[in-house]
């Protein structure tokens, strides 16, 4: 019978099969770790007296609560945030008694958990890999079976590297055509959650599937992937190919020499079989979609930039979501000032990402009381854009340059949008304070961002680019 | 963990949908290396005004919520991020079931690990649960029924596995842990 590619990565990691009574014990490939989601599991571990059964399956960062300012980060200076600095001491701690290995402040390759597996090549097709963290999802670009999991789970895997599970519905999207000019991986997984709603894929894995995904860079892939939890769905996959194959050679992790050719062969094998069946399925038309930004509350109240916010006050949720973010339907975004602008996060930070940002700042400089945040995915992806110059075009436009970490996106390390403050940002969610008590989050590219911090509103990045 | 059959409590309405675990417990508060007095925090944004002070008119700090085990919200509660910290913040305050239409589903896992119900119901159920803010509902997890005070009696779904495990107070990692030897084997396999 044909199997979607999801079928075939569930099948390959069943340790015992599903009954009516018991969910499969699925095993676990890569369980990645921060510092947030995890001290309580090893303390699970500490008082059950029990090891961590793949120290060589496990690998540590810490990036949510880590200072991006150098000095406090590499310890020229005490870190601000008490309570950071002792997570981030009680990580290090853990890591060193458990055996794990720990890519700690001053490692050279350090940075955001999602953007660094896939730099050192521990992402690959195939693979089942989980944290605990919501945007593991990112993974799936890989053709990886990658989901986020709670602490409870987190310690579960260290215990056993296996994990009880329901299987997930299948949910096809399908896009087809080009994208046009100026419109990005982001604003495509914006228009896809939009039309999906924000827990419209609950309960299922997507495919992101079409002549449009195929099209995509790993990092675009890397992008809508990321986003799949947004619209609900538990994670969210593209089937590898010579795009995936090219990125992977040669990275640190990635198999070598005849190993790498039995990789490709047993990858080239990760597709979703003709006639497969999927639970259900959509399509979006690459082709019509423009740049998106969100005006709303949660990431599937966006609109098209030249669109204006729809109306809908009856509905008492829309009020309230209107009135926090303080603005009036049937408002245009265009030209919505704004306060802060964000590049950075497991979504847009990576090189890409800062190259997009940067084209846009080349030569202009950020407007008037607007503060501009530019936070690399990763240490390598900032020594990479500094060799590239990117660096010194942001600092001359008046944008700050800081270290790698999940920064401004939650705002747990003290990088915070002040309250009132519009903040266009190239990350995940637009919840209420999530960004900062108060914050109002407006989600978009890093083209429509850095465009953004030019005009001092909300501005079209296509208009600043031709 | 304690065995739960049965609660019966009156209810604790949050009618907003989409209620995000950002809500339920800021990103500030996951600093925290330990699950110690958690509740404090929850809801903490919409709760505690900016001197910290409980703002009157928010459900959870009205007189009528305290000792309410059961709490509804609109459709789709839970969403965003896995912070196992918004069950744990939730339990803490002394809740121990979640009634919605949608229940999102890293939220609801993290609730069945921590002796925390999460109930799906329909629509009309949940439009008549919203608008009766305060009914005694009797929750029965052996039957898998929710009753509401005007007799209505509503089945539930619930994974199969987690309830045995919450009606038994036992948790899931000592049934992983007895697998020990078919997990061996599966990497012995692999290898």
């Amino acid at each position: 019978m044909p199997s979607t590619l999801f079928e075939k990565i569930w099948a390959a990691h069943q340790v015992v099969p599903e009954t009516l009574d018991t969910p499969a014990v699925l095993y676990v490939d890569l369980h990645l770790t921060h510092e947030v989601t995890t001290p309580q599991a090893f303390t699970m571990l500490r008082e059950r007296g029990l090891q961590v059964r793949r120290p060589d399956l496990t690998f540590a960062t810490m990036d949510h609560s880590t200072p991006t300012d150098a000095d406090q980060l590499f310890g020229r200076v005490p870190i601000k945030l008490v309570s950071a600095a002792k997570q981030i001491e009680q990580f290090d701690k853990n890591c060193k008694e458990f055996g794990i290995e720990l890519l700690d402040v001053m490692h050279a390759d350090r940075g955001i958990v999602h953007i660094i597996g896939p730099e050192l090549g521990l992402t690959q097709p195939g693979k089942t890999i989980v944290c605990g963290d919501s945007h593991t999802s990112t993974h799936g670009a890989f053709g990886a079976l990658a989901f986020g999991i709670g602490t409870t789970e987190v310690g579960q895997v260290l215990a056993t590297q296996c994990l009880l599970q329901r299987k997930a519905k299948s949910l096809a999207v399908n896009v087809e055509g080009a994208l046009p000019a100026g419109v990005a991986a982001k604003d495509l997984i914006l228009a896809i959650i939009r039309t999906l709603g924000v827990s419209g894929g609950t309960g299922s894995v997507i495919e992101y599937r079409g002549s449009t995904i195929r099209a995509l860079s790993m990092d675009e892939r890397m992008t809508v992937c990321n986003m799949s939890i947004e619209a609900g769905a538990r994670a969210g996959l593209v089937a590898p190919d010579e795009t995936t194959f090219a990125y992977l050679k040669g990275r640190a992790h990635a198999p070598a020499g005849a190993a790498w050719d039995q990789a490709i062969a047993r990858w080239r094998t990760l597709v979703s079989d003709p006639g497969a069946v999927f639970d259900r399925e959509i399509h979006i038309d690459a082709t019509q979609l423009k740049p998106m930004i969100t005006y709303g509350t949660h990431p599937g109240m966006s609109v098209a930039i030249d669109e204006p916010i729809p109306n809908l006050l009856n509905d008492p949720v829309f009020q309230k979501s209107i009135d926090y973010m303080g603005l009036t339907p049937g408002q245009q975004m265009l030209g919505q000032k704004i306060d802060v602008v964000f590049v950075g996060s497991c979504t847009n930070a990576r090189l890409s990402d800062l190259r997009a940002a940067a084209q846009v700042m080349q030569g202009r400089h950020v407007a008037p009381g607007v503060t501009c945040l530019i936070v690399p995915g990763s240490q390598a992806i900032k020594r990479e854009a500094e060799r590239e110059g990117l660096d010194k075009i942001f600092i001359a436009a008046g944008a700050e340059w800081r270290e790698s970490g999940c920064s401004m996106c939650l705002g747990m390390n003290g990088d915070l949008v002040p309250r009132g403050a519009y903040c266009v940002s190239t990350s995940n969610r637009n919840f209420e304070g999530r960004q900062g008590i108060g914050s109002r989050t407006l989600l978009a590219s890093p083209a429509l961002a850095a465009a953004s911090a030019i005009a001092g509103c909300v501005a079209d990045p296509r208009a600043l680019n031709a | 963990m304690e065995p739960i059959t049965r609660i019966q409590s009156r209810t604790v309405v949050m009618p907003s949908t989409n209620i995000d675990t950002d809500q339920i417990m800021p990103a500030r508060f996951l600093t925290t290396t330990t699950r110690a007095g958690i509740a404090k925090h929850l809801f903490a944004d919409w709760r505690y005004d900016r001197d910290g002070n409980p703002i009157a008119d928010f459900v959870l700090n009205q007189p009528e919520a305290i000792g309410c085990q059961v709490l509804v919200a609109g459709r789709n509660i839970g969403c965003g991020s896995s912070r196992e910290h918004a069950p744990w913040g939730l339990y803490d305050f002394g809740f121990r079931a979640v009634i919605s239409s949608e229940i999102a589903d890293i939220f609801k896992n993290n609730s069945l690990k921590n002796g925390l119900l999460p109930i799906v119901v329909d629509e009309t159920t949940l439009e008549w649960l919203l608008a009766n803010p305060g009914a005694l509902v009797t929750i029965d997890l052996e039957r898998c029924t929710l009753t509401l005070p005007t007799g209505a009696v509503v089945q539930f779904p619930i994974e199969s596995f987690a309830r045995v495990c919450l009606l038994n107070g036992v948790d899931e990692t000592g049934y992983l842990l007895s697998q020990n030897d078919a997990i061996s084997q599966f990497e012995k396999h692999r290898a």
